[in-house]
């Protein structure tokens, strides 16, 4: 029986068609992973916990500021964990004054009243701390993308996974370690004024007073890679942070051709910082850059032009990243890297060249294999391994799926499986050749037996291979992918494009004597 | 024509008993192998630490890569030729704080008086290494429990139970043979445990078929079970055979050929298809056991619980 051949034949035709069009040009069409063309895989973890701590500081100095300006006394306010504010009235007399202000700060809840002490516990809304702690991560994930850009990686992909994880991904990045400062910097910029009236040396040993903080200025000597300290007492009050930046870049200084970096204060910036410069003439300004102390310059006079520069013996690497960062923004929390995997591109090429290796040597023993032992039928099988082959590359083109060096190892694997499918109906039609069926009663019987097997097969792969794709990361997840569109393929090359060429050739208006299988 | 099996009368289930003794006795040396090893030799992707895979500039020993390390007080690494004599893997414990790179490989390469380079760096966290553990576990728990599923509703709960059987011996004997050979357990090599359990499960499956398929004809006048059973064990075994001949073939390449990335993932699938293959036989033959047992049960339902 030749049914519909003629359409069957069209259809094959069609998927090859398809095929060859997502498949060309072949180098454009396949992404390969970071582990065959060298890259950079970063796992971050923004530590959300900072960016409430923060938050809950800032709002702390405003209850505070708040009550008094009502004139009740503070004697002491702190945050307690993340999320909580334990305010101590000076005098618990002014309790009924104090709750209004309690009441009014939206954001906060009163947690515990002791009013005979005079003291009560702030607490976040859990509203507003899923808030915070999303923020702080869709924040880091806008700041670290504005930052790659900036650096000029091609396709870079950055994306988040889970709750509070950066997955960033950096194919053929050179300098794994530049671009992981410079994406893990959390860039907090501030200006404090220095206080000159205790000395840094004393600080540094014994204590500080309680409106300033020890600060040191880190610098490592370029050749002797020695790394010194340098104490500083500063005030603890902000007077400008990166956020009034209105850009930054870097500059040589015409005198010892260092570089520098050049800030530019946007109009609110610059207004408070001609203020700041008028009211503090003489005093030292000290620019913090992640609580290291950069530069203490002394200011001379007013500064109107809202320009100010970092210099802090930077290479110019150092000096284009630090641009970079002031210019993309602070991270709204500091991250720390929970994952790296980083694959030079020499390796890459290596596992590149082994996987054809691999790749060629499995397509030859397998269709050697069924040449020798199904003759003409094998003959056929290999023609159909060739077409999943075909398929498999061109799904993967279609899909954006990325190669991986696990994933060049599904597409080998998938070359000894998906002719299992084929050894499955030629052994049974060898079978019911054997119990004495003519040749197109046996192919037909062949087929429609061996096909239920065949679905139980393929569904037993697809299933481990769907929970690695769960459960994988990056590489593990190509394997997956290869070997679950190999399988999928396989049932259309080895079972529906087998029969057709069968039909054609045993199913003709001749008599049909013998059949090699 | 070249043909295998073609008349294959091999009594399998006549000689079960030595598959389960081959079975038993091939499992607990895993086990023991395993608890020699004081468990599964994790690798970095599950306990957390770093490893740097390194090419010198001309051949070094592992001595010289010692020296190097323990001039930056990493003398706790462990150190791996890879490859030839010019590549080396090293792998150090999770530390707080850990060693940049860069201080590493100049580090490195002031030892052995030669360049070196940096070719693989993997760093993982210990929250993430710990998150691993679990979640490898799962998958493959689930990928047996999605097996058991669908070979309970294609089948029956009975065969979905002896496969969850055969493949939990798969597993154990191919995480045995890593630990004998002190392969570590990575997550390329869990893709390889959980391609085994979904592909071992393959010739069951085709035996499976056969005997369901042989029972629905019924049985010929003076066959038993057990010469239905053995006979449809011995009219796939071509079958069985060359499918994951073929497979094995595929395993076996990568093996010899993939590198050194690929190698630990290559040799568990080449152990997981050899006795997935050898377990689909000795599987079937435990459909026999089963069917008399609970056949004894049902005719003298008083005995058994008795003497228990």
């Amino acid at each position: 029986m030749r049914r519909n051949v003629g359409i069957r034949i069209g259809l094959v035709v069609a998927v090859i068609a398809i095929a060859a069009w997502y498949l060309y040009p072949p180098r454009r069409t396949i992404n390969l992973g970071l582990d065959l063309q060298g890259g950079i895989h970063l796992v971050l973890g923004v530590q959300v916990d900072k960016a409430l701590e923060a938050q809950v500081e800032r709002a702390g100095d405003t209850i505070k500021a708040d009550l008094e300006r009502k004139g009740i006394t503070v004697s002491h306010i702190e945050r307690r964990g993340a999320t909580e504010l334990v305010v101590q009235l000076a005098s618990p007399a002014q309790w009924k004054d104090a709750q209004p202000v309690f009441n009014e700060i939206g954001i906060f809840e009163v947690r515990e009243a002791d009013q005979t002490a005079g003291r009560a516990v702030l607490a976040l809304r859990p509203r507003e701390v899923a808030q915070l702690r999303d923020l702080a991560v869709r924040q880091g994930l806008e700041t670290i993308r504005n930052r790659i850009d900036q650096f000029g990686v091609a396709e870079p992909s950055i994306q988040q996974q889970g709750d509070n994880r950066i997955l960033i991904q950096l194919p053929g990045v050179q300098d794994p370690q530049r671009a992981k400062e410079l994406i893990g910097k959390t860039a907090l910029l501030e200006f404090k004024l220095v206080d000159d009236k205790v000395d840094p040396a004393a600080a540094a040993k014994g204590t500080v007073p309680e409106s300033d903080e020890l600060l040191y200025q880190r610098r490592v000597d370029k050749e002797t890679k020695q790394e010194t300290r340098v104490p500083f007492v500063v005030q603890k009050k902000v007077l400008l942070t990166g956020r009034d930046l209105a850009t930054a870049r870097v500059s040589i200084d015409q005198n010892t051709s260092e570089p520098y970096v050049s800030v530019e204060f946007n109009s609110a910036g610059a207004k408070a910082f001609a203020d700041l410069t008028e009211a503090n003439v003489g005093r030292r300004l000290a620019i913090i850059l992640d609580n290291n102390v950069h530069s203490a310059p002394q200011i001379r006079e007013r500064i109107p032009s809202g320009r100010a520069q970092i210099t802090g013996g930077f290479t110019t690497p150092e000096a284009t990243d630090l641009a970079i960062v002031l210019r993309a923004g602070a991270l709204p929390a500091p991250v720390q890297v929970l994952e790296e995997r980083t694959v030079g591109p020499s390796l890459g090429a290596d596992s590149i060249h082994k996987g054809l290796i691999s790749t060629a040597a499995a397509a030859l023993a397998v269709v050697v294999f069924m040449l020798v032992y199904y003759r003409l039928s094998g003959l056929v099988a290999d023609f159909a391994l060739a077409l999943n082959l075909v398929i498999l590359m061109a799904a993967m083109a279609a899909f954006h799926a990325t190669l991986t060096l696990p994933g060049i190892a599904g597409i080998v694997l998938t070359i000894g499986m998906a002719v299992d499918t084929n050894i499955l109906i030629f052994e049974r039609i060898r079978e019911e050749l054997r119990s004495g069926k003519t040749v197109r009663a046996s192919i037909d019987a062949g087929f429609s037996r061996a096909f239920r097997t065949v679905i139980d097969t393929h569904v037993t792969v697809l299933v481990s291979a769907a929970i690695l794709y769960q459960f994988g990361t990056g590489p593990v997840k190509g394997f997956a992918v290869s070997l679950a569109i190999g399988i999928l393929a396989s049932l259309f090359t080895a079972v529906f494009f087998t029969r057709l060429i069968f039909d054609v050739i045993y199913m003709g208006p001749r008599r049909v004597e013998s059949i090699s299988i | 024509m070249i043909q295998i099996f073609v008349n294959a009368n091999y009594d399998f289930v006549g000689k079960r008993r030595w598959f389960y003794l081959l079975s038993g006795g091939l499992m607990a040396l895993s086990i023991v192998s395993i608890l020699l090893h004081g468990g599964l030799n994790y690798g970095i992707d599950f306990t957390g630490g770093m490893l740097i895979q390194v090419r010198y500039d001309k051949p070094v020993t592992v001595a010289d890569v010692r020296r190097g390390l323990d001039d930056i007080k990493l003398g706790s690494a462990v150190i791996q030729q890879f490859g030839d004599a010019q590549e080396y893997l090293i792998r150090l414990p999770q530390e707080k704080d850990p060693k940049p790179e860069q201080a590493i490989l100049s580090a490195l390469g002031r030892a052995a008086g030669t360049g070196v380079d940096k070719r693989r760096l993997e760093f993982v966290g210990p929250q993430v290494g710990r998150d691993l553990q679990l979640q490898a576990l799962y998958a493959v728990l689930a990928g047996m429990a999605g097996i058991l599923i669908y070979v309970a509703i294609r089948f029956d709960f009975r065969g979905g139970m002896i496969s969850i059987v055969a493949i939990a011996h798969d597993v154990i004997v191919t995480l045995g043979a890593l630990s004998i050979t002190n392969r570590e357990m990575s997550l390329p090599v869990l893709a390889a445990l959980l391609t085994i359990v979904g592909y071992s499960i393959n010739d069951t499956i085709v035996v499976f078929d056969r005997i369901r398929e042989s029972r629905g004809r019924g049985l010929r006048k003076g066959q038993s079970l057990a010469d239905l059973v053995n006979t449809a064990i011995n009219q796939t075994l071509s079958r069985t055979i060359l499918t994951a001949f073929t497979t094995f073939l595929s395993a076996l390449v990568l093996f010899l050929f993939g590198g050194e990335v690929l190698r630990d993932f290559a040799f568990a699938l080449v152990i997981g298809v050899v006795t997935g293959t050898y377990s689909s036989v000795a599987a079937a033959s435990l459909v026999m056991d089963w069917e008399s047992w609970s056949r004894s049960r049902q005719r003298t339902p008083g005995k058994v619980p008795a003497k228990a």
